[in-house]
């Protein structure tokens, strides 16, 4: 809807700026200054199909809330000190006194939208057309059928009339049965049931359901309702997968880093989430920067936090082992409560700093919103982010298996003492290990921003499930950690629709323990020596 | 080599004396809370709860040390079992109401009329009576830590996938908990108690008394447990801890013998809950929450670990602390609290115990820190 | 200084404590030097409860801020009684067990004379029975689920009957676009569910069939709403206008307002109706996909009076930050606060017995233009407002009710409690008295 909207407005624009002023039709206005929102919706109405040739650019005006009122019933469009006469478009020389902004709710907006699209079944571009045909579709408002009649008496592209044949379908059901001939009625079911999809369900199932339809219609209807309910079944399953992946992929971004410093540094580190935590934080901070020194950049402000993220909780992370962990090695299940207390410490820190509410991410407007993917709608921001764990976990890997680091981090974790009479500076290797895993849990924090809120408490929600994760999967496997991360967000959301978020909650956690007890060492454990300790 | 190699029977010898003290003090205050209150030595309620209170988690803290301290099983979960005690009470506590809750209604509980539920679920049968109540609170988290326990030291779960699947344990008993259908009251738990076998909770004599209960089972759960170190059964428990391969090649089966000490913690945990529901007057949710196990770790770490006396004296002063601190810098106390969890795992590494023993008796010398190579035989 | 010590402070563990309360605290948070009539004496101690760390600081730091600012302006006006108010701020960290525990302290070691605190529902369960008692005073001013009705609790927030149902009345209106359908999203505790059931059986009443209500409970700090917003959609998919009331905790809307954008879901398609989303909540959300969505509050930092404009320029002076947001449960806190202020005056004296005898039939502005009036039962008069959600994270007011609404304690939709009121004026004196058999069921005062 929201994206039919704005369409819908880029052509009130054309409309308003290709037709010629100056025609008086000043009464088709006069409602819009109205003190009850009936009346202003029924005015925003009328206005579509009145034909005043300012009606779109009043329209437009007033969804972005650019309309004024004057007391004694002027209207004006403004733009910051630039001032039109709303009813002739011309451009007034003094800002006029007492301007008051037409204010918006629900059913004006609701008004507007109708009208827009109304106006838009007539623009020249056939993307447009068929924005006002779908939010005509998805409105099916009786008062809309000669418009659409119209629409489709000089429609040529194809697409758009098939959209148009189906808004104009739904639109006809919408009619009280008795109206219109019951052979309409047939073929407007027949339509939507080939238009598939949620809407169409419901408007067949509202005609299978009504005592005053004709029977014909209503076992068609329930027809249609059966088939388009199998389809939309096949459909569900697709959409929990992918539900159950994007899932998947925040819960493996939150535990890789934990896969570093827990699964091959043996650090049990109660502070792994205030690092993510951190990471979100480094994210405000770098779109605040962004937008106070270079606004141009702001879409991309989400990409230059990465980076910024990364080197900001690595830098913490060095800063921390040196300064804690290394005093702790050989005493794992005590790094577990010095770090327990640093998370304290951080937590109350950044209370401190930056106040203890919530702070706002912006999400650009290119993660924003979602793709209909044959029956099933893909949001961006979870794409983005299934993605983004794809790349993280690759990179990571690529570390690990191309990189001297990697080989050395290897051969420190298996071998310390060996590896150390081989030349390699462990002190070093175990700094950068923990920087990494550090630097890991801030770019979950960036990925985490873009979906949950950000304050204090962020960490907190994390830590349980990151442990989960790599200990289900094997502690020092990577491949276990996606796996795992993976295993669990399916399981969630295959069991969530059942049997409740709660539930599935516990019954993922319970799952996890009794397979742990049949399988101590994860679902990829590593052989060998020295793994137990 | 192991930092906790000195023990036997002769160095807890302080166990005994820190019961005695414990009933002393205990007795004492509640002695002195039975005074006027013009007296200069009355203690006030707030006191009174503050000190029953911490005696409760002391023993929380007391039952961690046993299969942390003795058994090497590091649990992140064991305030479940204190939670679950709690419950047992709770329950008992919630029927003592009977029609003096707001809706006047004498056999349920409101909040089960608020559900609009019309008869008890099954597991409250028998709730009102307070036998049954005190075999429930030792009877539900020995079960549960029994099949818990059988399942996992059977496979040989150890380290830190214990450590895990426990703090797993604690959180799904904390959402399944806060679920309003499970018959618990929820988020809000078990409250606005007010009486236990018939005597007013609130009133001066009926919190002395259940303050002196327990300092006593406190010291009494002191006293088991150090027979129970004490015993040829404790240092088998302690060869299970530093090599448990080699004591399974010896014969012995190191997983019945966890399986008990942990079943026995289990029970004192969910006896310090009961006791700690009479006297904090709530139990809701919350306790489950994986931050109270770690908190109750780091009470043991604090006083130091494997020495019984250590984890009271930890409990006790850390939440001392924290009650001040609260109070005192409200803005500021978690770095306090951060800071002390650090510096007595860097300084501290025995606890106040340790550096109780090092005062007396100076350390010979430093034990290598790479404890992990010469432990490699537990693959 | 402190004359009311408890003799225990003999013990080094009673000095601790009481420096700690007593001194320290009082000595920091010390209101600024008094300008116009100099209030002298022995100070009033006023208890701030309110989490300063877990959880919930995220909401109750501000309210403490808010009690800070109150009580040093009505130090400036020569404090109550000539005698200067001293705050005792104490945090209970969001831990129920520990807010019980406070509360005991506030009111056995500090004394305080009233005490302003909580949040969540549970807190103030935890505590209800430590004011009872001590026979303490406690102000609330948080929206709840009412069903309760102590004789030392006011609760300045919003009952069930000054807020849910308002807000569904409108929804159901040609204004709030005609609502049939009804999705009752919320948080599973003990807020929603009973919010839920009144709603429910209110919907019931209007002719709403069960088929077309929805409930869904999730955990607290729910962070994945994928599939319920889902649910939701093809919920609303029936061709009969669909809307959402939600209960869900403060925390869990970022993510559910974010999911339910970016699954396309508008406040023209579907529109939610939230009862825990103000100003503060919004602070932290990018609006952008959430103008149009509604809140019901009692009041909003947009509506234009001399009253709130002047608290709210206090409130920016007083934090130094001219962006912090002012919400309801702070409006609130000022009506609490200035009605105890004259209660005080009335009586004379910060006995808690007859402050809470005086408190009843106390007027008080509130911020929108309104009076505030102590009820009976504890509750206030308020009026209900719908906001929508604008671009600027302010909410702009559509409709609202045409006159104050008397709060109820206990809700008559709900079968138990419909003939149950509270009334602690004499000679009634219960919190829980039946209309219908006219008996007190427990909670009388002597």
């Amino acid at each position: 809807m929201l994206k039919a909207r704005s369409a819908c407005l880029v052509a009130a624009l054309w409309l308003g700026g290709a037709l010629l002023p100056g025609v008086a039709h000043a009464d088709a206005f006069s409602g819009l200054s109205s003190a009850r929102p009936d009346e202003t919706a029924a005015t925003v109405s009328a206005l579509a199909g009145s034909g005043a040739p300012q009606a779109g650019a009043v329209l437009q005006a007033l969804g972005e809330r650019h309309l004024f009122t004057t007391p004694d019933g002027g209207l004006y469009i403004r733009h910051g000190e630039a001032c039109i006469d709303a009813r002739t478009g011309q451009p007034v020389a003094v800002v006029p006194d007492g301007l008051k902004p037409i204010r918006l709710n629900n059913r004006i907006r609701t008004a507007l939208a109708g009208a827009q699209a109304e106006m838009g079944l007539i623009a020249p571009q056939a993307d447009i057309r068929l924005k006002a045909a779908d939010a005509l579709y998805g409105r099916h408002d009786p008062a809309m059928l000669l418009a659409l009649d119209h629409a489709l008496s000089v429609e040529k592209d194809r697409t758009v009339r098939t959209r148009l044949m189906q808004a104009r379908a739904a639109t006809i059901l919408a009619q009280p049965p008795g109206q219109g001939a019951q052979d309409a009625r047939l073929e407007a079911v027949r339509s939507l049931a080939a238009a598939g999809g949620l809407e169409a369900r419901g408007i067949l199932a509202g005609v299978a359901r009504s005592d005053a339809e004709a029977l014909p219609v209503r076992h068609a209807a329930q027809a249609a309702v059966s088939s388009i309910d199998w389809h939309l079944r096949a459909w569900g399953v697709l959409q929990n997968a992918f539900y159950g992946l994007s899932y998947g992929s925040v819960l493996l971004l939150a535990a890789t880093g934990l896969a570093i410093t827990f699964g091959v540094m043996g650090v049990i580190n109660m502070a792994h989430g205030e690092m993510m935590m951190i990471g979100a934080y480094v994210t405000w901070m770098v779109q605040q920067g962004i937008r106070a020194t270079i606004p141009a950049l702001e879409p991309v402000a989400i990409l230059v936090a990465i980076p910024v993220a990364f080197a900001v909780c690595g830098a913490l992370g060095v800063l921390i082992e040196r300064g804690l962990i290394r005093f702790l090695y050989g005493r794992p299940l005590e790094t577990l409560l010095a770090t327990w207390g640093l998370s304290l410490i951080l937590q109350q820190a950044v209370r401190s700093i930056f106040g203890p509410t919530n702070i706002a991410v912006q999400t650009p407007a290119w993660l924003s919103g979602s793709v209909a993917v044959g029956g099933m709608d893909i949001t961006l921001n979870r794409l983005a982010i299934l993605v983004f764990a794809g790349l993280v976990l690759g990179g990571l890997m690529l570390v690990l298996r191309r990189t001297p680091l990697g080989l050395q981090m290897r051969a420190v974790t298996q071998n310390r003492r060996m590896a150390a009479l081989m030349g390699i500076r462990t002190p070093r290797v175990d700094a950068l290990a923990f920087g990494l895993g550090a630097g890991l849990a801030g770019l979950a924090g960036v990925a985490v921003s873009q979906i949950d809120n950000v304050s204090p408490n962020l960490g907190q929600s994390y830590i349980i499930d990151s442990f989960m994760v790599v200990v289900f999967g094997g502690v020092g496997n990577l491949w276990g950690t996606l796996a795992a991360a993976m295993a669990l967000g399916m399981g969630g959301k295959v069991l969530e629709p059942t049997i409740g978020a709660v539930s599935a909650k516990i019954a993922i956690l319970v799952l996890v323990i009794l397979y742990i007890q049949r399988h101590p060492r994860g679902m990829f454990p590593v052989r060998g020596r020295g793994v137990e300790s | 080599m192991n930092p906790f190699s000195t023990h036997g029977t002769r160095s807890f010898r302080g166990v005994i004396w820190m019961a005695a003290a414990v009933v002393v003090a205990a007795g004492g205050l509640a002695m002195a809370s039975l005074l006027p209150e013009g007296n200069p030595l009355h203690a006030s309620a707030f006191v009174v709860s503050l000190a029953g209170k911490y005696l409760a988690y002391a023993m929380l803290a007391l039952s961690v040390d046993l299969v942390w301290g003795f058994a090497g099983i590091l649990t992140l979960g064991h305030a479940a079992f204190f939670a679950l005690g709690g419950y047992a009470m709770g329950m008992y506590l919630m029927r003592e109401i009977g029609a003096r809750g707001v809706y006047g209604n004498a056999s349920l509980p409101d909040f089960m009329i608020f559900l609009s539920w019309k008869s008890l679920p099954w597991y409250w049968w028998g709730s009102d009576h307070f036998a049954w109540a005190a075999f429930l609170v030792l009877a539900v988290p020995g079960v549960l830590a029994g099949v818990f326990g059988w399942l996992a030291f059977r496979s040989r779960v150890s380290g830190v996938y214990l450590s895990i699947i426990t703090q797993a344990l604690t959180y799904a008993l904390m959402l399944a908990f806060f679920q309003n259908g499970l018959g618990f009251g929820g988020n809000n738990g078990l409250t606005d108690f007010k009486d236990i076998l018939g005597a007013d909770l609130h009133a001066p004599m009926t919190r002395a008394v259940l303050l002196v209960v327990t300092g006593v089972l406190l010291a009494a759960s002191l006293l088991a447990a150090r027979f129970v170190v004490g015993s040829r059964f404790g240092n088998l428990l302690v060869a299970v801890r530093d090599a448990e391969n080699r004591t399974r090649f010896l014969g012995y089966r190191p997983d019945q013998v966890k399986l008990l000490v942990w079943v026995f913690s289990a029970m004192i945990a969910g006896l310090g809950g009961a006791l700690y529901v009479t006297q904090v007057g709530i139990i809701n949710p919350g306790e489950f929450a994986p931050a109270n196990s770690i908190e109750s770790v780091i009470w043991v770490a604090v006083g130091g670990r494997g020495t019984l006396c250590g984890a009271v004296l930890g409990a006790i002063l850390v939440n001392l602390g924290k009650t001040l601190f609260t109070a005192w810098l409200p803005e500021f106390w978690l770095y306090g609290l951060g800071l002390l969890f650090i510096c007595t795992t860097l300084f501290l590494p025995q606890g106040i115990m340790g550096l109780w023993r090092h005062v007396r008796k100076p350390a010979p010398e430093e034990v290598t820190p790479e404890v992990s190579d010469t432990q490699g035989d537990e693959t | 200084m402190p004359v009311n010590l408890p003799p225990l402070s003999r013990r080094a563990f009673g000095r601790l404590a009481l420096a700690s309360s007593a001194a320290a605290v009082g000595g920091m948070w010390r209101a600024g030097p008094a300008r116009a009539a100099a209030p002298t004496g022995e100070p009033i101690k006023v208890g701030i409860l309110h989490s300063l760390s877990g959880t919930m600081a995220i909401s109750e730091t501000t309210l403490k801020d808010v009690m800070l600012m109150l009580i040093a302006e009505q130090n400036r006006r020569g404090g109550v009684l000539g005698r200067p108010l001293e705050p005792v701020v104490v945090d209970p960290a969001s831990n129920w067990p520990l807010f019980a525990e406070k509360a005991r302290q506030l009111l056995s070691v500090d004394r305080a004379a009233a005490v302003f605190g909580c949040w969540t529902s549970v807190s103030r369960k935890s505590v209800l029975p430590v004011f009872e008692e001590l026979n303490g005073i406690l102000f609330y001013p948080v929206q709840y689920e009412g069903q309760e009705c102590s004789r030392n609790i006011f609760y300045t927030g919003a009952a069930p009957n000054q807020q849910a149902i308002p807000a569904v009345d409108y929804l159901l209106s040609e204004d709030g676009g005609g609502a049939r359908r009804f999705a009752l999203i919320g948080t599973d505790y003990v807020y929603p569910r009973t919010t839920n059931q009144i709603l429910v059986n209110y919907l019931k009443a209007k002719g709403i069939a069960e088929s077309d209500i929805m409930v869904n409970y999730t955990p607290f700090g729910q962070s994945d709403w994928q599939t319920i917003v889902s649910q939701i959609k093809a919920f609303g998919s029936a061709g009969r206008k669909t809307a959402v009331v939600s209960t869900i905790n403060g925390d869990a809307n970022v993510p559910f307002y974010k999911e339910l954008g970016n699954q396309g879901i508008s406040a023209t398609d579907i529109p939610v109706m939230a009862f825990s989303v103000g100003e503060e909540e919004l602070a932290g959300m990018d609006t952008a996909p959430l103008v149009g969505q509604l809140a019901a509050w009692n009041y909003f930092e947009s509506i234009d009076t001399p009253a709130n404009t002047a608290f709210i320029r206090q409130w920016h002076d007083f934090t130094r930050n001219p962006k912090r947001t002012t919400n309801d449960p702070m409006e609130a806190h000022y009506i609490g606060f200035n009605m105890w202020v004259q209660a005080v005056t009335k009586a004379g004296t910060t006995d808690h017995d007859r402050v809470i005898d005086a408190m009843i039939g106390i007027r008080q502005p509130n911020l929108t233009g309104g009076v505030a009036e102590m009820l009976p039962d504890h509750h206030l008069t308020k009026p209900v407002y719908i906001g929508e959600i604008q671009e600027d994270g302010q909410f702009s007011v559509v409709w609202k009710t045409p006159g104050l609404v008397p709060g109820q304690a206990w809700s008559p939709w709900v079968p138990e409690t419909k003939d149950l009121i509270g009334d602690w004026s004499k000679p009634i004196s219960c919190g829980n008295y039946n209309k219908a058999t006219k008996t007190c069921l427990g909670h009388k005062h002597a």
